[in-house]
């Protein structure tokens, strides 16, 4: 399936963080590699909501919800700033 | 004490559908008013959420085709065979219908005349959608002395979203037709490539600001051949969608 970027869940990471990260700037804690959030890409037909990095592949955030609740992985993210 | 700035929660609220219009035989706009709408800048978008009888709910991501000066906030939808979300906003809906939304959402697919030009925009189909508001945006605010270039490709004449519109304001328009053309066509009649996009865009020294948005292979294509033509990446801003993405 063809990923989507992170334009795609700017409203999630709302409800997560509070305000817009879309503008942020991701690094990947495997490569390195750093740009927009908007930019990364995002796989939402994944159990979950599930971001990798565009250089590596690498998991660098992952959004599941339960119950209502928003369980969030940001694991793979060296920073988000 | 100094109060720290609570920043704004992104909260659903009901809009009410004030107009239907047929954009295309697959397209069609909706006209909102949202009595609480808070203003929001030419790119960004918004959630719209259904919520079934049994409680079941599906969320998608539509960019408001409107300006921020306009009146009313429009949505542009395409209607998708095996959609969850788009067939019942192109079919059912109808005048006097309310619909749930939160936004405006998203700060990075947005033009404004402080980020410069000239600007090229690059669409695949209702990719145009996003660039209606950047538009409108610069006509009503005046700013028309940005050079603005749209390069739009449809499978159809009949496939031209906002085609009469276009034409109005004050944009260099070039459409490819991928798949039918009237007879006389004298336009692109192809996929957008290297040779194109070379003829159609400002050479990299111009430094033009680019926008690509459409569905994920064609995103990835337009802008990975203006990396390659020697665009600077950080000046190419992207937005793709697909089946479960929305617009």
């Amino acid at each position: 399936m063809d990923a989507l970027d992170g334009n795609a869940i700017a409203g999630l990471l709302v409800e997560v963080f509070g305000d817009e990260r879309t503008t942020s700037r991701g690094t990947c804690g495997s490569c390195g590699a750093s740009g927009p959030v908007a930019e990364l890409a995002v796989y939402v037909r994944a159990p979950g909501t599930v971001v990798r990095c565009r250089a590596c592949e690498s998991v660098l955030m992952v959004f599941v919800e339960v119950h209502g609740v928003t369980c969030v992985d940001l694991r793979g993210l060296a920073a988000l700033e | 004490m100094e109060r720290a700035a609570l920043p704004r929660r992104l909260t659903w609220q009901l809009a009410k559908v004030v107009e239907l219009r047929d954009e295309t035989p697959r397209v069609r706009s909706i006209v909102l008013e949202s009595p609480h709408w808070p203003g929001h800048r030419p790119g960004q978008h918004v959630d719209v959420r259904l919520t079934a009888e049994d409680g079941y709910q599906a969320q998608r991501s539509y960019s408001l085709a409107s300006a921020p000066e306009d009146d009313h906030q429009l949505l542009t939808v395409e209607r998708l065979e095996d959609g969850e979300v788009s067939p019942y906003l192109t079919d059912e809906l109808r005048p006097g219908d309310e619909l749930e939304l939160r936004g405006p959402i998203g700060g990075y697919f947005v033009w404004e005349e402080s980020m410069g030009g000239p600007l090229l925009l690059v669409a695949g189909g209702s990719g145009v959608v996003p660039f209606r508001a950047m538009l409108r945006h610069r006509v009503a605010a005046a700013w028309d002395y940005v050079p603005v270039r749209l390069l739009y490709s449809s499978r159809s004449l009949d496939d031209v979203i906002y085609r009469e519109e276009l034409e109005q304001l004050d944009v260099e328009v070039v459409l490819t037709l991928t798949r039918r053309r009237p007879a006389a066509w004298m336009g692109y009649r192809r996929r957008v490539d290297e040779t194109m996009l070379r003829d159609v865009a400002w050479p990299p020294e111009e430094e033009p600001l680019v926008y690509v948005c459409g569905p994920t292979p064609f995103v990835e294509l337009a802008a990975g051949t203006l990396v390659t033509l020697g665009h600077d990446p950080a000046r190419i801003k992207t937005e793709r969608f697909g089946p479960t993405g929305g617009r």
